[in-house]
């Protein structure tokens, strides 16, 4: 719990820094900053590969707010699926229950929130083809200020927890 | 006060004899009590060592005959698979996140125990038939990247082997259409002879699976 603030430090200057480099969120992170407050950007996004009857993913990445107003996430889209849902994992009693959040996903000011095994998932909910390994898809996440952010997700092997660097301490809650 | 020193000691010379004596048979004695208490600690330890086989008692009530089958449509059951310990989880293919990490980290255990790791199976049953092909789920479990034999079979073939290892599921419908499965997401360390003989709970570290894991090929 104490590393939390240093974490979210971190992951926030990493971002800002990602943010630089990415041209979607150049363009877009201004507007959203002065008209609302709320500054997001997604980084880190990655999916497990698919097999091919397997038409249901997850996407994994961190979402922060650079911004000085909280905001929500209330939905996405996606090319690739059907329906994008925010999903999370209960593991009470050793077992697994899966289940779409009722309310919208907060992201409050000046933090930042990681979507990650065992948590906290975007669902893509009826795959149009398999994920494949080393390929990138959009992700189009939609928050009540923000609006409508993109994120590339990068999709890894299925045996992966997450990006190089993504991994450290993701094992223990 | 000098001349009694001498005294003391001419009378004390054959009670120290005595005394001595006395602190032969104390010593005895407490050799005995000592011996004795010993010998109660190794039985009251030898109980606590027999603790265990109590719990084997419920460990014998997992496992048991089943037949499932093999994405190649072959039949396989418990049979099939003695005489190898096994790992076996229950989940389904379009669960996104605890089954790929489960079957992931078993992979990647199996990997540090080197060559110890091919004397055992994995071993995923899919409770979803309804949407799993057997097909599918060969399909699925070559992804992993190491040898994991993919299970299905009908429902009251799921039910033989779901009973057996007290395994529980549950489809839960989900918005939009659809349904996801709640289930036990525990992986079954099944002996070659076919018993329990321990668990690797979603939440432990891969330090000790690995303990597990390499106490199962033993
Ligand atoms: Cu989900």
């Amino acid at each position: 719990m104490t590393i939390r603030p240093f974490l979210s430090a971190a992951v926030l200057s990493g971002t800002l820094l990602l943010g630089a480099c990415n041209s979607a969120q150049e363009t877009e992170s201004p507007v959203g900053a002065e008209a609302t407050g709320s500054q997001i950007a997604i980084t880190g996004a990655w999916s497990r590969e698919t097999a091919e009857g397997q038409d249901t993913g997850g996407a994994f990445m961190t979402i922060a707010n650079a911004g000085t107003a909280s905001d929500r996430l209330t939905g996405g889209a996606s090319p690739v699926a059907d329906a994008v849902q925010i999903h999370t994992v209960d593991m009470a009693g050793g077992v697994m229950r899966m289940r779409q959040l009722g309310d919208p996903l907060d992201i409050p000011a000046g933090s930042s929130v990681k979507l990650k095994p065992g948590g906290l998932h975007i669902m893509l909910m009826g795959l149009k083809q398999p994920l494949k390994r080393d390929e990138t898809f959009p992700l189009t996440l939609t928050f009540e200020k923000a609006g409508a952010v993109e994120a590339e997700v990068k999709v890894e092997p299925i045996t992966s927890e997450g990006p190089m660097g993504e991994m450290a301490g993701g094992h223990h809650d | 006060m000098t001349d009694k020193f001498p005294e003391l000691e001419d009378e004390q010379s054959p009670e120290r004899r005595m005394e001595g004596l006395k602190a032969l048979r104390m010593f005895l004695w407490l050799a005995v009590v000592l011996i004795g208490a010993l010998a109660l600690f190794a039985i009251f330890g030898g109980e606590r060592h027999s603790a265990p086989q109590q719990r084997t008692t419920f460990a014998d009530t997992v496992g048991g005959p089943f037949t499932l089958t093999a994405p190649d449509g072959s039949a396989v059951s418990d049979q099939t698979l003695a005489g190898k310990p096994f790992a076996i989880f229950f989940g389904f293919t379009r669960c996104p996140d605890v089954c790929p990490t489960t079957l992931s980290r078993l992979a990647q255990l199996r990997q540090r125990m080197g060559t110890d790791g091919s004397k055992f199976a994995i071993v995923f049953v899919s409770l979803d038939p309804e949407h799993d092909s057997p097909e599918d789920i060969g399909r699925y479990v070559a992804l992993f990247d190491t040898p994991i034999i993919g299970l299905t079979g009908t429902d009251t073939q799921l039910a033989q082997i779901v009973k057996a290892y007290h395994v529980y599921y549950e489809k839960v419908p989900v918005e939009g259409g659809g349904y996801t499965i709640d289930h036990t997401a525990a992986v079954y360390l099944m002996g070659a002879d076919g018993k329990l003989q321990s668990i690797i709970d979603h939440h432990e570290g891969a330090d000790a699976s690995l303990a597990k894991l390499r106490r199962l090929v033993k």
